[in-house]
């Protein structure tokens, strides 16, 4: 076997622990990182299988921008400490909810 | 303890108990000052014994039920990973030459080149054999895009009442800078050569690896990067949403209009009376070229968008001036 195939065999092993870390790992934050090193491995892989227009739309797509919509939406959901201590986090900066005094409910 | 059940059970029927519900059992009621302590001793060890009793039945309901979970769990994951591996047995191995898949691909490799005028034969198998899948594909993107602005799309009727108020939210948005020295100096290098990088890629598809889908996410995200590093105040001065709806609504009717009429002449084309020039130089492959930036904006607009969408919630200033 040439070192082109020990490497692909590394990486194929490689991209299966990160597909089964993905859905091990507690925190959502790790997960994502996670999520896009798979990425990285299966753009390499595309170009070892000599598909190159795949591979700059796995980088750009897969590692890029799906990562960085994924990290918004865990911020939205204020998630990025969830493997961690519960605390007041979900709390933080929820606007407070403005109470109906009797008067603005007569109204 | 039969007679027991049975009385349970007819509790059960008239409503009153519920087998689930232990704890809600109706203690008896007891004149506990009449009582000696021995016997109020033994009531309370009777009754803890019976609590401790139920409690371990439960658990061992619940250890039952998760055991059952996991077991179907584990047996649903092995049956599906027995199909997966069945069918991919049958795939035909890498680079090996099957008759059956091998006939239509020994067409595009041998003719693609003269028909085409690409020189890269997965660009002129998607945008002039296959251009129809590829219109389905930039209209799935156009179509998500569409759907993500609905949901996420923040306006005054769109905002939790008496909370939050529109003005604030939007100028907040706005005006909202990146702090970060390291983020906006590295931004502000790099960002000259990814614009490069995906113009290149995306008028270069006929020739090299690349095209419409990768050129113009490889452009959306320096979009999003340029937004990141200097604000929304900047991106939002020539991206609006007038013009991203703009810039998406040309592109896609320039693409129907240019490949739907083989859909209408039964997917037989008409004569290209558009130059195919040498292949190799970027003015070749003749419709190649202008149907693959089409894609290109539609995907880079459509990245940015959900950008813009996800982080606060609108595409630019819908035409109304803030201040």
């Amino acid at each position: 076997m040439d070192l082109t195939g020990v490497f692909r065999i590394i990486l194929l092993v490689l991209l299966v622990i990160c597909a089964v870390a993905v859905n091990l790992t507690r925190s959502l934050l790790q997960s994502v990182v996670i999520f896009m090193a798979y990425s990285s491995i299966m753009c390499i892989l595309w170009i070892l299988m000599e598909s190159p227009d795949l591979a700059i739309t796995e980088a750009a797509v897969g590692a890029g921008v799906s990562s960085m919509l994924f990290l918004m939406t865990l911020k939205k959901i204020r998630a990025e400490d969830a493997g961690e201590e519960p605390d007041d986090a979900g709390q933080r900066d929820c606007p407070p909810v403005p109470e109906v005094s009797g008067r603005e409910k007569d109204i | 303890m039969k007679q027991n059940l049975e009385k349970r059970l007819w509790k059960w029927l008239e409503g009153e108990w519920e087998p689930l519900d232990y704890l809600s059992e109706p203690a008896e009621v007891r004149d506990s000052s009449r009582e000696s302590l021995k016997e109020q001793k033994k009531h309370l060890r009777e009754s803890i014994d019976r609590m401790e009793h139920t409690q371990a039945v439960v658990r061992a309901e619940q250890k039952g039920f998760y055991a059952f979970y996991t077991l179907t769990a584990v047996i649903c994951c092995l049956v599906l990973i027995g199909v997966l591996l069945y069918s991919v047995a049958n795939v035909s191995e890498y680079g090996v030459e099957n008759p059956l898949t091998m006939e239509v691909v020994g067409r595009y490799v041998s003719r693609g080149l003269y028909e085409t005028g690409a020189v890269n034969v997965v660009s002129g198998m998607i945008l002039d054999y296959r251009a129809f899948d590829t219109l389905g594909e930039s209209h799935v993107l156009f179509t998500a895009l569409v759907c993500v602005l609905i949901l996420l799309h923040r306006d005054r009727k769109n905002m939790l009442p008496g909370v939050e108020d529109y003005y604030t939210v939007s100028r907040e948005n706005y005006y909202e800078l990146s702090g970060d020295p390291i983020l906006r100096t590295v931004g502000m290098v790099l960002l000259p050569c990814i614009f490069l990088y995906g113009i290149y890629v995306l008028l270069n598809g006929q020739n090299s690896p690349g095209g419409g889908f990768s050129g113009g996410t490889v452009m959306g995200s320096a979009l999003i990067i340029l937004s990141a590093c200097v604000g929304f105040a900047r991106t939002d001065r020539f991206f609006t949403r007038r013009m991203i709806t703009l810039v998406i609504f040309v592109s896609l009717a320039f693409y129907s209009l240019a490949k739907g009429y083989v859909f209408f002449m039964g997917a037989n084309g008409l004569e290209n009376h558009i130059p195919k020039g040498v292949p190799g130089t970027i003015l070749s492959g003749g419709l190649i070229l202008p149907l693959n930036i089409a894609v290109g904006m539609v995907v880079a607009c459509t990245m940015y968008g959900f950008y813009s969408l996800f982080k606060r919630g609108s595409i630019g200033e819908d035409g109304t001036s803030l201040d």
